[in-house]
């Protein structure tokens, strides 16, 4: 038996412990905001935060996150209005919409280390997410905008 | 647990839809008006009528279902003023579940805010066509949707008169309220400070008869609220920001199974023999069960294969690793992309199938002073939208319930009503938001196997999730293709003949026996159509016979017909000495619409659905883009090494595009794109946001496209399997800024067109006429490789 915080809640798991965060997110908890896109660790559309820094949710296994603080999504700010969420809307970041989780999970890890990340450091952060329907011009800025936020 | 059906259903746990609906309209008090108001709208102009707009025809009438504009079928208002509009095409990142809603809200006079939008599921009958490809939405929508408000707000009107006991042109709808204008002292109306919400009236306005087109008035576009300004953000926007909006693979249903399919590598293959033992001993795999393959020409029926059914997602994919699978391969396995390139390159070197002749090809090819030929190719593609294809199904009672994420929701549902044998009442089909579509999800293939699943498991609800490996060696491709391109130039340098070849597996073959030829919609897209003002002109299409499943890619044909004709465009240019944008305009030649007759075109020239008479090839629209996309670019502008600017320009989808590429080439070759600027022509535009959206995203796909996305198959096998080896551009290397210029609509004539295909087709000629402009390489097949070789 495992027990993990998710959310800032206490959720215990006696599943397999090898299974990946993103199908414990979604399948057991119901939290659909992290997406499935590759599986294998290269669209970062299932990013969640582990201890507040992004990982790939389909590389994780549950065990891995045993005893520690995992962020979805849903429980990125209590209100849905992380500077990184209102950036998103102001800017009218997404077309379909379905990178984009992933896309904010990523950008609020590097906001949280880094409040002030150059262009470059923006570029290397987010070129692991993929947005078919090409919003990076808008990522870009939205990630910029929110840096004053954070 | 969020579920669809809460998200769909109000606070009251009403069914969606029909049912908020019926409750508002169908069971108010004056029952018998109701019978005229299922009725939908005829679309056409009154001669001469006093109110009558400017209705034009166009192509919705030919699809399916044409068009509904019934304010019944598509606008609810309740008590309290909440009005709810009804979404019938399908949200797949263009921004339609937006931009319609909001052409009735402002119409009506609704305050946006006060406004909500709802899918309907698909029911082409009730709400005309729903077929959400080809860059229609908006151009065979708005018309229906201007008149569903301009209905409705008569009707709010009509309802305030009855109310106040004066005459309908003392009331004026007006943000959410009617007013009630008085007589002034000049005969003026103006505004007395009576006024009754949209809620008041709503019980009224929706027994009132439909109102004929001739009594209906379009708002003058001064008065527009939304339209036009850009400031509407789209319906979703929120819940996708928090993780809240509902994708194909988030409904879930009590009891549901978790579903993944092995299919046959090769398209028409089949299960020799499997083995489950191991599969079946993973935890949580509760089944395993073969389905029935495949038999060409088989339009979106699913390829069979071996189904792995579990209790959760996990369980399933780690079962389905464990299958032992013999397959017999069939026919395709002779599949080979390198040799069946060299096969297109040298079907495109012969005389081919003649689909347009205008003049005397031939002698002007006998008599050239010289004849210059280039040679263009390029890969399937898979359509690879962020969210693969997944569905879920459940049947009970004989009543087959589909959730998915699909362009066409009813052809889904027929193509189900048809695969299980069951009439289409008894099937329905109910969309989700698209995590992208791109022509991929017009296939409906992966809801098929859902409720095949489903009957299987006795009408359990199952969910079959397709993995990106699935997406990617499934696909419905976008055609491989060879172009070829000769003229015929005289002494002076002069073009006098022109003679273009296709070769490339058709769309056709997916629903009809092969003939290796193309058909008229493949030829309609950038082959038959060529603008140029040139005496002689020859278009012939070389056989190619399809080996996998070939299907509709945003913007289709247009993408390799674009890149062919632009670049030879620019090659001549640089034969010539001259500038690529004056060969160009030289080349498209003075202002006129082109004569389909005096063109040698075909007679039954596909024009993307639309009357030719009124969505005509004007080619003064097509230069005029050319010359501010080079305007705002500052084409001619001096350039550092290794840098350069490309041109092109294409009509698609009736819209007309031209892109300046600038193209910087770093040390080590890498080919990066510091900015774009295209100008596109769309006619008369609703949402310039979502245009320039549209306009940026196009730029990305069409870099990823010429750079760095294609599918290729060794003996009849999709070689790539996952992002690692189909890439697509990332932020590591993508159009760094893209400059939308949209053209203001010059003419009542410039009717709204396509949107969100036709940015894609000017990039890769423009891409590779800058490498050209920097470096003296040029590159004639996509993709192109992200680095130069040395
Ligand atoms: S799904 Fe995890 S990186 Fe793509
Ligand atoms: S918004 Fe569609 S994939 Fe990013």
């Amino acid at each position: 038996m495992l027990t993990i915080s998710v959310n800032g809640k206490e959720i215990k798991f006696d599943g397999d412990p090898n299974t990946p965060l993103l199908w414990f997110v979604r399948d057991e908890l119901g939290l659909t905001g992290t997406k499935y896109g590759c599986g294998v660790g290269l669209c970062g559309a299932c990013t969640v935060h582990l201890d507040g820094t992004a990982v790939r949710g389909c590389q994780t296994a549950v065990s891995e996150a045993a005893g520690k603080k995992v962020t979805t999504i849903e429980g990125l700010s209590a209100d849905g209005n992380h500077p990184v969420q209102q950036a998103w809307r102001d800017l009218n970041v997404p077309q379909c919409g379905f990178c984009q989780a992933g896309q904010m999970m990523q950008a609020a890890s590097l906001l949280a280390k880094n409040r002030a990340p150059t262009d470059a450091e923006i570029v290397d952060e987010m070129t692991g997410n993929i947005c078919r329907c090409g919003c990076y011009e808008r990522i870009h800025a939205a990630v910029r905008a929110a840096a004053g936020g954070v | 647990m969020l579920h669809y059906f809460e998200k769909q259903s109000g606070p009251a746990g009403n069914p969606p839809v029909r049912a908020i609906l019926e409750n508002v309209s169908r069971r108010s008090f004056i029952g018998g008006v109701l019978k005229t108001s299922g009725v939908a709208l005829a679309l056409q102009i009154v001669p001469g009528a006093a109110n009558a707009y400017e209705a034009y025809p166009t192509g919705a009438a030919g699809m399916p279902h044409g068009v509904v504009s019934d304010p019944h079928v598509f606008v609810a208002i309740d008590k309290d003023g909440q009005v709810t509009i009804v979404a019938h095409r399908s949200e797949m990142g263009t921004g339609a579940r937006t931009s319609l809603p909001m052409v009735v809200a402002d119409e009506m006079e609704a305050d946006w805010q006060r406004v909500r939008v709802i899918q309907a599921p698909g029911d082409e009958p009730r709400y005309g066509n729903q077929d959400t490809d080809g860059s229609r939405s908006v151009r065979h929508f708005i018309q229906p949707m201007r008149e569903c408000g301009a209905a409705m707000r008569f009707m709010l009107e009509a309802a305030a008169a009855v109310h106040w006991g004066v005459d309908r042109s003392l009331c004026k709808a007006s943000n959410h309220e009617v007013i009630q204008l008085s007589k002034g002292p000049d005969g003026k109306l103006i505004e007395t400070d009576k006024k009754i919400g949209y809620g008041a009236l709503a019980t009224i306005a929706m027994a009132m008869a439909v109102p004929r087109p001739d009594q209906i008035t379009f708002k003058d576009p001064s008065q527009f609220r939304y339209m036009g300004k850009g400031k509407t953000q789209i319906v979703d926007l929120h819940d996708i920001t928090v993780g809240k909006a509902i994708y194909g693979a988030d409904v879930h249903l009590p009891g549901m199974k978790y579903a993944v399919i092995a299919r046959p590598p090769v398209v028409g293959g089949k299960v020799k023999k499997f083995d489950a033992t191991e599969t079946k001993k993973v935890p949580g795999v509760e089944a395993v069960h073969e389905m029935a393959g495949w038999a060409a020409p088989a339009k979106f029926a699913p390829l069979g294969g071996v189904a792995v059914i579990a209790n959760s997602t996990y369980a399933a994919l780690q079962g389905r690793e464990k299958l032992a699978i013999e397959w017999e391969d069939g026919p395709n396995a002779v599949y080979n992309s390198p040799a069946y390139r060299d096969a297109m390159i040298a079907a495109a070197a012969k005389p081919g199938k003649v689909i347009r002749s205008q003049g005397d090809a031939d002698a002007a090819f006998a008599n050239a002073a010289e004849v210059f030929a280039a040679d263009y190719t390029q890969q399937h593609v898979a359509q690879a939208s962020m969210e693969p294809p997944v569905a879920l199904a459940r049947i009970v009672d004989g009543k087959i319930e589909v959730w998915a994420p699909v362009q066409s929701p009813y052809g889904t549902r027929e193509d189900i009503a048809k695969t299980m044998g069951v009439p289409i009442e008894n099937v329905t089909v109910h969309v989700t938001l698209l995590g992208g579509g791109f022509g991929r999800k017009s296939k409906c293939d992966f809801a098929i196997e859902a409720v095949q699943l489903s009957k299987t498991l006795g009408g359990k609800p199952v969910r079959v999730q397709w993995t990106r490996e699935d997406d990617l060696q499934h696909a419905f491709y976008h055609t491989t293709s060879a172009e070829r391109i000769e003229v015929a130039l005289d002494k002076a340098g002069k073009v006098t003949g022109w003679r273009h070849r296709t070769v490339a597996p058709s769309i056709l073959s997916t629903f009809a026996e092969d003939s290796g030829y193309q058909f008229k919609i493949e030829y309609g897209m950038g082959f038959v159509d060529m603008p140029f003002d040139i005496p002689n002109i020859r278009c012939e299409n070389g056989q190619a016979f399809a080996h996998t499943r070939i299907g509709w890619f945003r913007s289709v044909s247009n993408i390799p017909r674009a890149f062919a004709v632009q670049s030879f465009v620019a090659e001549l240019a640089h034969k010539l000495g001259r500038d690529p944008k004056d060969m160009l305009l030289e080349m498209i030649g003075p202002d006129r619409v082109i004569d389909i007759k005096t063109a040698g075109m075909p007679e039954d020239f596909w024009n993307y659905g639309e009357p030719y008479p009124e969505f005509p090839i004007d080619t003064a629209r097509l230069k005029n883009v050319v010359n501010v996309a080079a305007d705002k670019a500052g084409w001619g502008k001096k350039l550092p090494d290794r840098q350069g600017l490309g041109i092109a320009v294409h009509r698609s989808f009736v819209t007309y595009v031209a892109s300046v590429v600038h193209v910087a080439i770093d040390d080590d070759g890498t080919i990066r794109v510091p900015e774009v600027t295209t100008a596109i022509d769309c006619g008369f535009y609703i949402n310039p946001e979502r245009i320039r959206s549209q306009v940026e995203g196009a730029a990305v796909m069409g870099m990823s496209t010429a750079m760095y996305s294609g599918i290729t198959f060794k003996d009849g096998r999709a070689e790539q399997s996952n992002f690692g080896d189909f890439s697509v551009a990332r932020m590591g290397n993508f159009p760094q800024k893209v400059n939308v210029h949209i053209i203001e609509p010059t003419s009542p004539t410039h009717h709204a067109t396509g949107v969100g295909e036709p940015g894609v087709p000017p990039f890769a000629p423009a891409l590779c006429n800058a490498i050209f402009a920097a470096t003296g390489k040029r590159l004639r097949s996509l993709p192109t490789g992200e680095k130069l070789e040395a």
